[in-house]
């Protein structure tokens, strides 16, 4: 099986691996004050500091939570505590939840959120919390946040980034992006399932979603899971990465417009390793079905927990309604070879051709 | 000797009998790809804020397939049951019918999509825990009753084309009895081999089948008149939707006239009166629309024996070719028939054809 799936789950790297191992040894809680505990809570604050290193945030400004949608959901319950609650139509599926009565805002045909409508949305209210994502989930768009930032603060709105695909595969400092909150995924960037963070700009308070015995300065209780917190701490690109997998996304996207697919999202700045082929007049499930049984992880747009595939409102929302049934997200892990690269492309290029002549 | 292996699409419900028949298939080596339709919002089917959309059906498909190592796939398929099974069902209540929605939802959703999407995976047949026999005849495939009588399902399965029966298997077919079933799924390890039968209608879990009509089709579920043959009013009621041609209950002072128990014998929906005659009235002859044959069509008539409901014993009956080419069905003996039920023909255990009954005073259509 070749596994081009990264944006649902990223292939754990070696380092956060050995990371985790090591942190399975430590039986102590970092609560505790013993002398196992100790050793735990050294663990914890040493993936704390590095945290917050790499992402821009002070070290007291990192709460460690069990994932990005907990992130999310905490930014948003905290942040937006008597503020109305605006948030890009592309936004993933847990931050819109988190944003319900909200007002969804507008992006561009290339999936680009369209800031002079954030502008006018800021203009007409009050207090607002704005919710961007730092790139897309499915079609892997880079969105413009440093320039929303600027036009929330001068509003005195507050602008929270869910940045959990992003993190770790184009560059993600919440200071230098003007963010009040930002939230991360560790298993998203190589590590284990388990651990994200919300990241907080100096200053920013918010109380708890779960208050239990006050770890994380109050703000999230519960014992961590140190290993995977471990892991997401040492979960890093090594440099170059990024420009071999765009490379490899390239010789995908071009096979697979050659079969008649279009790229979603291709006009715009991108994760390198993110591709979302639409197959005009193909459904989404049957593609990812029959790839999967030719031996390719892929997914489509918004799977629910049952494993139904609905339309993509990222899609939608790009004005691609034709398309938004007919999509799948190619998203190459860090671990990606030319040789599953080609033979991916060849086994679209086959499925498009099978598959279109049954719709036509 | 064992067949050579196959790929098979298993349309899997979650239920018992469909989770052997992959079991079964999956143990036989052929190449098993579950796939369950997820035919409507579970959540807003039950009316809990919040429940999951898939339910536990979905889960306990999926589990068996993770058990027995095969993969198994949810095809969202709420669109299409919405607009052919659920509105044809409420739409065939405002006509004053009394519809089949697992016949509609076999022909289009299981029967039309399902196979079209094993087809396009490369499957070469789609197998489904229906209780009938395929059986190989000198002229093709025959559709016949289940071994298992009491469990047959061919009633439901007549308007099955002869391109889809080609393509399709019913492993089932063949199996004594439900609890045979049962052992097959305890001796497979399956979780699901005691669970219960599904029940009823399968987009109306809890709740009244007339709501959902209610909400689509309102006038079905509006007040009317009660009346008699000569047109005397004799009762109100609530909506045509409450009542099926041959019904005796819910007639309330209609229920009995001059000592003799009535039913109801007709149902006007232009004028929303359900017309109530002596228990016991029928006709003898039927016309039927969307005739689906299984067998050579007779070029004059036949002698068979026919069901009008899913759980009678097949009547005999004769099927005469009309001039126009349509078809009408003679009954030996008068029986009540439901305007929208299936009228089945059998040669024994043989599905012949079969077709949708007509309102008495509404033209035959083929």
């Amino acid at each position: 099986m070749i596994y081009l799936d990264a944006n649902a789950s990223e292939t754990l790297r070696p380092v956060a691996r050995a990371a985790a191992m090591s942190a399975m040894d430590e039986p102590g809680n970092p609560s505790s004050i013993h002398g196992a505990g100790r050793a735990a809570r050294r663990i914890l604050e040493d993936s704390r500091a590095r945290i917050a290193r790499r992402f821009g945030a002070g070290i007291e400004d990192v709460v460690f939570t069990s994932g990005g949608t907990e992130a999310n959901a905490l930014a948003i319950a905290g942040l937006g505590a008597g503020r109305r609650k605006l948030f890009s139509a592309i936004e993933h599926d847990c931050v819109r939840t988190a944003c319900r009565d909200g007002q969804s805002l507008a992006v561009d045909r290339h999936g680009v959120l369209d800031l002079a409508g954030l502008d006018t949305a800021l203009a007409n209210g009050g207090p607002a919390l704005v919710c961007l994502m730092l790139a897309n989930n499915e079609t892997g768009v880079i969105q413009p946040v440093a320039e929303a930032a600027a036009i929330c603060l001068a509003y005195g709105a507050l602008l929270h980034v869910d940045a959990v695909q992003a993190a770790g595969r184009i560059g993600a400092d919440i200071a230098a992006l003007g963010a009040a909150s930002m939230a991360i995924s560790g298993h998203k960037m190589g590590g284990l399932k388990g651990a994200g963070a919300l990241l907080l700009a100096p200053g920013v308070t918010l109380p708890p979603l779960i208050g239990g015995g006050g770890q994380e300065r109050g703000r999230r209780g519960g014992t961590p899971p140190l290993p995977a917190i471990a892991a997401m701490a040492a979960a890093e690109a090594a440099p170059g990465e990024a420009e071999v997998l765009a490379g490899m996304r390239d010789m995908i996207e071009a096979a697979a417009t050659d079969a008649a697919a279009v790229a979603c999202g291709a006009g715009a700045a991108r994760l390198a390793n993110t591709t979302c082929l639409a197959l005009p007049g193909v459904r989404s499930d049957t593609q990812v079905i029959a790839l999967d049984l030719a031996g390719f992880a892929v997914s489509a747009g918004a799977a629910c927990s049952s494993g139904k595939v609905a339309r993509s409102h990222v899609l939608d929302a790009m004005g691609l309604e034709n398309l938004s049934g007919c999509a799948i997200r190619v998203s190459l892990p860090w671990n990606a070879t030319e040789a599953e690269a080609r033979s991916f492309a060849e086994a679209y290029a086959a499925m498009a051709g099978r598959l279109a002549r049954h719709a036509a | 000797m064992r067949p050579p292996p196959k790929r098979i699409v298993v349309a899997m419900s979650g239920g018992v009998d469909s989770s052997v028949v992959a079991g079964l298939l999956r143990e036989q080596g052929h190449d098993v790809i579950g796939v369950t339709l997820q035919l409507y919002d579970h959540g807003v089917a039950v009316g809990r804020k919040g429940a999951c959309c898939a339910g536990q059906d979905i889960y306990d498909a999926k589990t068996v397939a993770d058990r027995l190592g095969f993969p198994h796939y949810v095809i969202d398929a709420e669109k299409r049951f919405a607009d052919a099974v659920i509105a044809d069902f409420a739409d065939s209540y405002a006509r004053g019918e009394t519809p089949v929605p697992c016949i509609s939802c076999n022909q289009s959703v299981k029967f039309t999509d399902l196979l079209g999407l094993a087809r396009e995976l490369g499957a070469e047949a789609m197998a489904t825990g229906h209780y009938v026999r395929r059986i190989e005849g000198a002229d093709g495939p025959e559709l016949h009753r289940a071994r298992d009588t009491t469990r047959d399902q061919s009633w439901f399965l007549f308007a099955t084309t002869r391109d889809q029966l080609e393509f399709t298997r019913f492993p089932l077919g063949d199996m004594p009895d439900k609890a045979a079933v049962r052992a097959e799924a305890a001796r497979l390890g399956l979780l699901v081999a005691e669970k219960p039968d599904s029940q009823d209608i399968c987009f109306v879990p809890q709740g009244s089948y007339a709501d959902v009509v209610a909400k689509l089709r309102p006038e079905a579920a509006e007040p009317g008149e009660i009346v008699d043959a000569s047109g005397a009013v004799l009762a109100r009621h609530q909506g045509i939707v409450n009542f099926t041609v041959g019904q005796t209950k819910r007639l309330g002072p209609a229920a009995e006239r001059g000592g003799q128990r009535q039913q109801v014998v007709s149902i006007e929906p232009g004028t929303r009166r359900i017309v109530v005659g002596p228990r016991g009235t029928g006709r003898t002859e039927l016309r039927l629309r969307n005739l689906n044959w299984l067998s050579t069509p007779p070029e004059v008539e036949r002698a068979c024996t026919v069901k009008l409901r899913a759980g009678e014993t097949p009547r005999p009956a004769r099927i005469v070719r009309s001039a126009d080419g349509g078809v009408s069905v003679r009954l030996d003996a008068p029986a009540s028939a439901a305007p929208g039920q299936a009228c089945v023909f059998y040669d024994g255990d043989r599905v012949l054809g079969g077709g949708f009954i007509l309102r008495d005073d509404v033209p035959a259509t083929h």
